[in-house]
């Protein structure tokens, strides 16, 4: 079972990183979203910081999303979904090693891009640190329960719509809590440890509960 | 180990497809699925490699050993070669090999071992999207040689195959039914089996029949 996990997670990361697989399509995303800001905002540099986490965090849920269309489509497309069904491996982790892959190739990259976008946004070095940790933190939560709207999409062919009217709102709680987290860290009255530790209970619940909701998905939407 | 059909009804949106259809595969017999386009013999097969689930009626693997995997016990080879176009062929079915294998690996084969088998030899290196129409079948072949499952569901299996492909598809499949597996194919062309045992679904009614050597039921 552990050798199928790796294999499918494995496969998954190898097709992301090739020409085309789309693992670079969310970092570019990411820098154009957020090197556009301060040309839009203007050169008020105080004002660049005080919304520069929320920038940063828009851009990295939106960022996120991309490609979790064709996370199963591509899979029901060409035939492996099916075989998936027949494997030992239980969807359920075939969900998550497919979430798994996914976020390594896409959501890691991002948190690795931040801090030299955060400059951009004339972020403080204690604002960076936080922003990369919450990130680090958060960005699992969105890539898994996105999964969810990916299972949806699958089904549903041309569903790439679809994935972002479903999962944005189940994703709102962890933008809140990872930019309080982020603010907190450089001031305000919460402390950071309060917000970023309802941001890992997020994270952590989306981590069980996403795979698991993907795969009820899977089956109830499979002929 | 047996393959046991009873009472199964297959309907797609209003479309009643069959209904009431049953028979039994032995271990070490093959059924040759026939009919008309649009019969249902897709979706028959779909039901049999527990994809589908039936209206009606049930399909059971009696005698297997662990009953409550059926899936785990069948190799599905539909219309889709689940082919990935930019991982090369050998990566392909090293992938399929983990992801079906299970823990006892039997007389399954190595990877080039299966490569050399449905004669890919030396094409393992490049990716699946240059290989041609018939060899991207004949590397969905090798995938049920690289995994050792007694049950093979097979729809289609000849399409896009030369003649030699075909005879060696059809060599593969009566060894895996002399080493007492189960086979089910569905097909338009004669698969050149060895002795088998038909089933034809038509538009109204589906019967059962055997040609040479196989017992009459």
């Amino acid at each position: 079972m552990i050798r199928a996990f790796l294999a499918l997670l494995r496969r998954d990361l190898a097709l992301a990183l090739k020409a085309g697989g789309g693992a670079g399509l969310g970092v570019v995303f990411f820098l154009a979203v957020v090197v556009v800001t301060p040309f839009a905002i203007g050169p008020d540099l105080n004002l660049l910081a005080r919304i520069g986490p929320a920038i940063l965090w828009i851009g990295a849920l939106l960022a996120s999303l991309i490609g979790l269309d064709r996370l199963f489509a591509a899979d029901a497309e060409d035939g492996s979904l099916d075989l998936m069904f027949m494997s030992e491996l239980p969807v359920e982790l075939a969900a998550a090693a497919k979430g798994l892959a996914h976020w390594l190739a896409t959501g890691l990259p991002l948190v690795v891009a931040a801090p030299v976008l955060s400059l951009l946004l004339n972020l403080e070095p204690a604002a960076i640190g936080a922003l990369c940790l919450t990130l680090l933190v958060g960005t699992p939560a969105i890539t898994f329960l996105g999964l969810v709207g990916a299972a949806f999409a699958a089904a549903f062919r041309r569903g790439g719509l679809l994935v972002a009217v479903l999962v944005m709102p189940l994703t709102i709680p962890v933008l809140i809590f990872g930019v309080a987290a982020t603010g907190a860290a450089i001031g305000g009255t919460v402390p950071f440890g309060a917000p970023f530790r309802i941001l890992a209970g997020l994270s952590l619940g989306a981590l069980v509960l996403g795979p698991v909701a993907a795969a009820a998905a899977l089956r109830a939407t499979r002929e | 180990m047996r393959l046991a059909v009873r009472e199964l009804t297959c309907r797609r949106g209003a479309r009643e497809l069959f209904r009431g259809l049953a028979f039994t595969v032995e271990a070490g017999r093959a059924l040759v699925v026939t009919g008309p386009n649009g019969a249902g013999k897709s979706s028959l097969l779909r039901l049999l490699a527990g994809l589908a689930s039936p209206v009606a009626g049930s399909v059971r693997l009696e005698g297997a050993p662990e009953p409550d995997a059926y899936r785990e016990q069948v190799h599905y080879l539909g219309h889709l070669d689940a082919h990935k176009l930019s991982l090369s062929a050998a990566d392909n079915l090293a992938f399929w090999r983990d992801m079906l294998g299970g823990v006892d690996r039997g007389s399954a084969l190595e990877v080039e071992e299966a490569l050399d088998e449905v004669g890919l030899a030396g094409l393992g290196a490049l990716p699946v999207a240059v290989l041609s129409a018939g060899q991207k079948r004949r590397l969905a072949l090798a995938r049920l040689l690289v995994a050792e499952r007694p049950l093979w569901i097979l729809d289609e299996p000849t399409t896009a195959l030369d003649a030699r492909a075909q005879a060696l598809f059809a060599s593969h499949a009566r060894a895996h039914v002399e080493k007492g597996g189960l086979l089910v194919a569905a097909t338009h062309a004669p698969l050149d089996l060895g002795p088998c045992e038909s089933l034809e679904i038509g538009r109204h009614a589906a019967r059962t029949a055997s040609d040479a050597g196989g017992a009459p039921r």
